[in-house]
This record gives C-alpha cells, structure tokens and sequence, in this order.
C-alpha cells in the first residue's frame, strides 16, 4: 500500500520535472483563460502571443492551462529523459 | 545674398489612419510602428474599451473569466504603439481628398487608411426583431447586456446555426437560463459537420442544460411595452421568454466604402495585398473579401488568426511594402456542447443551412465547400476524427473532442502533404485510417528535420 502510494507520487514528480508545455499559436484567441488559471501567475497568454515558450522557471508544470484552455492551444509533453 | 546650400527639410510623416480598433486594426498599427517609427498613426473606434478578445466574449458569457480579463494587452504596450485612439464612428471616406469625416464632424486626413470595420450579426426580418430583450454577440457591450438581462430572465431562446449560436445559448445556460435552442432543420450546422458530428454537439448541449427544438423557427418576436415577452414559431407554439438570441449570420460592415464607390460584394474587394480599387486604401479582417490567388476568388471569413495576418499584411503594405496576404487554409478550434472541435480546410456536407444566412464568428466560407474526397471516419467515446481524402493530399478533417491527434492531421492538410501510395492504403482500410496517417505525418515531420540537420 504504502509503496503504491510512493510509486505514484514518484511519478507524479516525474511527470512535473519532465513535462514542458508546447504551444500552437495559430489557435489561440487571447482569451486569457490559461493566464486567469495559472496557480502561480504567470502570463501564459502573453507567452503565447509572443511565441515563447513557456519554460519560466516559477512554471510548475501543473498543467491547469492545459486543461482550461478552450482550443487546445497548449500541450502537456515530457521530454525524455536519461533513466 | 545667394548661392547658400539649403538644407533638405525632414520628410513630413506619414499619416496612417486605421478604422476599427479589433484584432486587424491592432495588428495592422502594430506592423505599420516596427516598419516607420516617425509615422502619425491614428485608430478610429467606436467601442469605449481598450482593445479585447472578441472569442474570449463566450467564456467571459460562460462566467469562466472576469471582464478584466478580456483585455490582453496591457496599458504600457499599447502605449508603445504610439497611436493616437480617436474615439468616434467614421460616417464618410473622401478618397480624391484622402480624408474621413467622424459622427462629430471632425475631420481625419491620411496618407494610407486600412477598414477594418468588421462585421456585425444580422437580425431577421421579422415583426419583434427590434424588440428589448433581442440581442446578438458582437461586442463587449452585448456580452454585458446579456448579462444584465440574464439576472432578471427566466427563460430564453436562441436561433442559429453554428458557433455563436451555440455561444450564446451556453452562456445562458451557465448563467442559470432555461435556454431552449431552436433549429431550423433536423440538425446542428448541417452545413459544416456530419450526422454523427452533429448528434455529438447536440449531446453536449443537452448535458449543458440546453433544451433543443428540431425543426423549429420564430415567426414572430412577442413583446409588451417593448419588451420580449415570448416567440411564436412556425408550428404555431408560443413559448415565454424574456431573451431571444439571433446568431443567424454577419454582415460585413462596409457603408464607408460602399458609399466613397470602393468595390465591394459581400464584403469590401481586395487584391492580395489588402488593397482596394481606391488608391491608399486598404481593408482587412472580417470587412474584407480578399482574393486568394491560390483559387482566384475572394474569400470571406471570420477568424482571430486570419484578421490579424491580414492586419499585419496590410500595414506592411500600406507603408510600401509589397507583402501579399497568403491566405493558407482555413483552420479553427472552438469548444462547442462541451467538446473541443477542430475544423480545417474543405469539409463541406453539400446543401443549405437553413439556420444560417451567412457564416458566423469564428467561421470560414471555405468550410462549406466539398472537394472531390471520400470520409473516412474514427470514434472512440466522445471523440471523433473525419478525414476527407482528396487525390493528392487530405483536403479537411474535423478532430472533435481528443485533441491528440489534431496537431499532426492539421499539419498534413494545412500543408498539402502529398498521400502518393498511402491513398490506396486508405481505400483499402478505412477503419485503420488515423493511425496510418498519423504514422505517416510523423514520418514526414521527421524527414523534413532530418533534411535541415
């Protein structure tokens, strides 16, 4: 039990240290839902208009302007990683 | 005493003047300051906000964002721009004496002027239309005064067929409306997606709490002193309401022009480099028919990306560059009924669309339109791909719901990758269709990468 739940948080941490976000700037909107959502406040909205990627060191991979975002402008990928 | 050198005045600068302060307008001053940075730049609008994100209206509707977020650029980068914001409406173009005249009878010279006037929603001809309580989704305002009157309403109908319709009968439903959603025909924008799609979409309005009417159309909007009071519809029912939506197609706004004898159709007629018959005067965004060398016809559409393209476009030109507009194929992505749905190049279902009388918001005419292709379909859960295959090349695909895979099939249709054998693969096997095109994109990025290494 308790090694299932360190498993999953072992992949949890994975996941945020590994994930990048990628844009697609041709679909976005500027509706700045993805910036409204961003737990630690970032501009994602700005990031996207400017087309820079979204690597700001405070950016915790979180994933909410992935989820919130209307038009699928961002993507959650990890990069690989050495084992 | 003579024979003194005289010194060259500095040239005087050039006076640019954009009419309507959306996304082309804005692009447009943006691309006009990098190129002259001495420029006398001057944005005529006649909205009373900062510039904003007009899609970004149906989530502000939706309550998934606060007015405050509308706005996406700040103070100091719009201060940047140097651009002198005249608030007013631009009433008549003098293009011999290159000038505007406002509402207010001031007078605006320029060197160059862009229209970007965008388009409005059309309301139908019929007894009611005018009444309090109808309302459309152009602008801010309208979102703020749905929203006023969602505080008060019970009920409300929407009529109209593709994205705004739909927009706006969310927004409703979210706001805690009894929203029922009237459709001509059998279907959901018969016009652009197929049965399935349709019926998908229409599920999802149905979870959202919209109430759906099939075969349904308002006759007549009932009023009591000047307010909505109810509809009456074709089939002879009444139903009470306080709101009544109409998103049944935009109009180009083009009085300016029409009335300064500029060529105009269903919008203002441009070449591909934004220009119009008159000299110094360019249009651009949902105002402007361009032509498209590609298919040698002028195109109408209504999409954030396109308007801003075409702005930038236009403001290169305008301070003489030679910049043509290379339209590419239309694409968007909207949220509809709760699932994402993307919508690229031809996908069109033949016929007419009762609901519409026009595209929309957010809508291409290019969409419509059927090339020489056969479907072939996959489904999983609530998620469904449409790939249309042409001779050559995938001629559209509409991805709703899962958006893995959109980027990679959007890819191969907006840049034409050539099938070769791989279309008789398909023919063969239908079923296995996505998985073979998506290995094969996959392929080809890796190819193209390889060859710039």
């Amino acid at each position: 039990m308790l090694a299932q739940l360190f498993d999953q948080e072992i992949r949890r941490r994975k996941a945020l240290a590994t994930g990048v976000i990628r844009i697609e700037r041709i679909r976005c909107v500027q509706c700045g839902i993805c910036s409204y959502s961003c737990p630690v406040g970032l501009d994602v909205r700005r990031l996207v208009r400017e087309a820079s990627p979204i690597s700001h060191s405070n950016c915790l991979t979180c994933g909410q302007c992935v989820a919130r975002c209307p038009r699928g402008v961002l993507s959650l990928e990890s990069i690989p990683t050495i084992e | 005493m003579t024979g003194g050198r005289v010194l060259p005045s500095a040239p005087r600068p050039q006076r640019y003047v954009i009419v309507g302060a959306g996304i082309a307008g804005l692009s447009a001053a943006s691309s006009i300051r990098s190129a002259d940075p001495q420029a006398q730049l001057t944005l005529v609008g006649d909205e009373r906000h900062p510039p904003y994100s007009r899609p970004g209206l149906a989530y502000f509707l939706a309550n998934e964002i606060p007015q405050g977020q509308l706005f996406p650029w700040s103070s100091a980068e719009l201060r940047g721009l140097k651009v002198a914001f005249v608030s007013g409406r631009a009433v008549r173009l003098d293009t011999a004496g290159r000038n505007l005249t406002l509402s207010d009878g001031r007078t605006v010279v320029y060197d160059a002027l862009l229209l970007a006037t965008g388009a409005p929603a059309v309301l139908p001809d019929i007894p009611g239309a005018q009444l309090r309580g109808v309302v459309t989704l152009d602008r801010l305002d309208d979102a703020a005064h749905i929203l006023s009157l969602a505080k008060r309403a019970r009920r409300a109908v929407v009529i109209g067929g593709g994205i705004t319709a739909v927009e706006i009968a969310e927004g409703l439903a979210a706001r805690g409306v009894e929203t029922h959603y009237f459709m001509r025909k059998d279907r959901f924008w018969s016009q652009v997606l197929d049965p399935e799609e349709s019926r998908l979409v229409e599920r999802g309005m149905v979870r959202h709490g919209i109430r759906l009417h099939h075969n349904t159309n308002v006759v007549r909007v009932l009023g009591k002193r000047e307010r909505v009071k109810g509809v009456l519809t074709d089939n002879g029912d009444s139903i009470q309401c306080e709101i009544v939506g109409f998103a049944i197609g935009i109009r180009p706004r083009m009085e300016l022009a029409a009335g300064a004898g500029l060529s105009v159709d269903r919008g203002i007629l441009t070449d591909e480099f934004l220009r119009t018959s008159a000299a110094g005067v360019f249009a651009a965004g949902d105002v402007a028919q361009v032509f498209d060398p590609a298919t040698g016809k002028h195109t109408l559409d209504s999409l954030w990306w396109m308007a801003e393209d075409q702005g930038r476009a236009a403001g290169v030109n305008m301070v003489g560059g030679a910049s043509p507009y290379l339209r590419g194929i239309p694409l968007n992505v909207t949220r509809i009924g709760g699932l994402i749905v993307t919508i690229v190049g031809h996908v069109g279902q033949g016929g007419d669309d009762a609901d519409l009388v026009s595209i929309v918001h957010g809508d291409s005419e290019t969409w419509r339109e059927s090339l020489d292709s056969f479907a072939v379909h996959s489904r999983e859960h609530d998620s469904r791909i449409r790939l249309l295959v042409g001779e050559e090349f995938l001629v559209g695909a509409v991805i709703l719901g899962d958006q893995t895979l959109s980027r990679p099939l959007t890819e191969l249709v907006r840049n034409r990758v050539p099938l070769g054998r791989l279309r008789q693969q398909l023919m063969r096997a239908p079923e296995t269709a996505v998985k073979i095109l998506v290995d094969y994109g996959q392929k080809q990025v890796l190819q193209s990468m390889q060859a710039l290494a």
